[in-house]
């Protein structure tokens, strides 16, 4: 899995809940290195491992972790980066929604090797949608489903989600939005950012 | 038929920087995301010269010149700070009625969203500023982490070469690495012999032929004593021409003369550098690790040491095993010499 991934899930660890708790988990995990790297890719079986000792380190269920990074992710100032791009897609919630669709090349575009599944948004009805995460990276769905959460807190959105099973292999993520401005977004500024 | 203020208002949907002039050069109107540049002070009504300073083509003067330029690309910077540099192009309006010119940020773009505050509404949506910001952003955010990365692989790297046990010239052990053994066969209990070697004419052969030749030498120099030395030997270089083999459990004096012997043989053996032939020998002492009742390395390689210098002391290209005597005879020798 690209050092990315499982370097977002050692950020939310230590920042969550401290470097000793990353310390027994990487312990745990027997991998011989105690952090990853965002630019390097690693195997499959070592990010499985640092997965498993994650999920029996918390005590909590993996699937609810994995929503929690994906919140993290978006919500915490540390990785305010990606935040930003993905405000990129859209200047309201169902315009971001409309671009995941572009997400894995777009990521493609930032980092060559990064390949995120496959996404795909249906409009069920208006207000509606169902997005369907492609199989390939264990818990993508879990974690969009707290990227998809954490959006709509940016932008300011009302929505319900919920991981509504799988279709043709790939997990349903389906999203009903009560109201695209139910409270103040966080602004975004295009030039914000110090290049 | 299309009236001014509809083309007004098509152009300001998809062409939202654009300037519409009069044939005297007057701005009649111009799109929406040009009122963010202009600081509350309309274009409108204004000479298009005073908003804009022109910068090429050189040769446009005037406003009649300027409507020469029909299709060619034009430089233009803001009179007002903060002098953004823009692009553009012009299209001259039917029957002398002045001209369309549209505008870009060109690669300013990046200050210019942060100067005039812009938004994505402020481009067109097919335009492909925004991907463009997108795509320095992803691409800023890359680099700084594999930046951070190349850094964390530069300490690593120097970390690893100050851990190195290997002399990078010739690929033998270094003086660490022969700590290393030495440490580890006399906490293991073992007995070993330990020979100290110092080349003979070594400087000459560098002060004659350059300092590529002694490498050479030195090169081909341990390929002979790996050659004359067992696999689990080590041989290690510790200085410039010096060097120490450790002969884990052989303590036969005989072998140990042999193979010194031998060793200094063969490093007599002239070495080719190019058309140039270098000669050197050299000298050694050695000591065995059942000559101390507790075996320390400093201890040991200062026999040896004692050793080597008896050897040269006795004429180059010598072999000698420490006694005890020898210490007090360097003594004597180097009161004598005195």
């Amino acid at each position: 899995m690209h050092g990315l991934i499982n370097r977002a899930v050692q950020a939310f660890v230590i920042s969550t809940y401290g470097d000793k708790r990353w310390g027994e988990i990487m312990d745990d995990s027997e991998l011989g290195f105690s952090e990853f790297e965002a630019m390097l890719v690693y195997p499959e079986d070592q990010s499985s491992r640092m997965l498993r000792a994650l999920e029996r380190n918390l005590q909590r269920p993996l699937a609810e972790i994995l929503e929690d990074v994906g919140t993290f992710l978006v919500s915490n100032p540390q990785v305010e980066a990606l935040r930003r791009l993905l405000r990129f897609g859209g200047v309201n919630y169902v315009e971001f929604l409309h671009s995941l669709d572009d997400l894995p090349d777009r990521a493609r575009l930032a980092v060559s090797d990064l390949h995120l599944p496959g996404l795909e948004l249906i409009e069920q009805a208006p207000g509606q949608f169902d997005l369907l995460c492609q199989p390939g990276v264990q818990g993508y769905a879990q974690v969009m489903t707290g990227v998809l959460r954490a959006m709509a807190d940016d932008y300011g959105a009302l929505v319900i989600l919920d991981q509504s099973g799988t279709r043709d292999g790939a997990d349903v993520i389906s999203i009903t939005l009560i109201e695209s401005e139910f409270a103040e977004g966080r602004a975004f500024d295009l030039g914000a950012h110090s290049l | 038929m299309m009236t001014f203020d509809d083309l007004a208002a098509l152009a300001s949907q998809v062409c939202p920087m654009h300037v519409m002039i009069d044939a005297e050069g007057t701005v009649t109107s111009h799109g929406p995301t040009l009122l963010k540049l202009c600081d509350g002070d309309d274009w409108k009504g204004k000479s298009f010269f005073d908003v804009l300073d022109l910068q090429r083509p050189r040769w446009v003067k005037t406003i009649s010149d300027l409507l020469e330029t029909a299709g060619c690309k034009l430089h233009f910077q803001l009179r007002e700070a903060p002098h953004t540099r823009m692009k553009g192009v012009l299209v001259p309006l039917p029957d002398g009625q002045g001209a369309f010119i549209n505008l870009s940020f060109g690669i300013s773009v990046l200050d210019a969203v942060r100067d005039f505050n812009l938004t994505s509404q402020d481009f067109s949506p097919t335009d492909l500023t925004i991907e463009m910001l997108y795509l320095v952003e992803a691409k800023s955010a890359a680099m700084e982490a594999s930046r951070q990365l190349n850094l964390r692989l530069q300490g690593a790297k120097i970390a690893a070469e100050e851990q190195a046990f290997t002399d990078t010239l010739t690929g033998l052990k270094n003086r660490r690495a022969m700590d290393h053994v030495l440490n580890r066969l006399i906490s293991g209990g073992r007995d070993f012999a330990l020979m100290h070697v110092d080349l003979d004419f070594f400087k000459s052969v560098n002060d004659t032929f350059g300092h590529a030749a002694g490498d050479t030498v030195l090169q081909r120099v341990a390929a002979i004593m790996v050659d004359c030395t067992r696999k689990f030997d080590t041989v290690a270089r510790i200085g410039g021409d010096e060097f120490v083999l450790v002969f884990e459990g052989l303590m036969d004096r005989n072998r140990l003369q042999d193979l010194a012997r031998r060793l200094i043989t063969r490093l007599e053996e002239p070495i080719m550098y190019g058309v140039d032939e270098c000669r050197i020998s050299a000298s050694a002492g050695t000591t065995l690790s059942t000559e101390l009742a507790s075996p320390d390395p400093a201890a040991l390689l200062h026999q040896a040491d004692v050793a080597l210098y008896a050897a040269k002391r006795a004429g180059r290209a010598q072999h000698m095993f420490y006694a005890p005597g020898l210490e007090a005879e360097m003594v004597e020798h180097d009161t004598k010499s005195a």
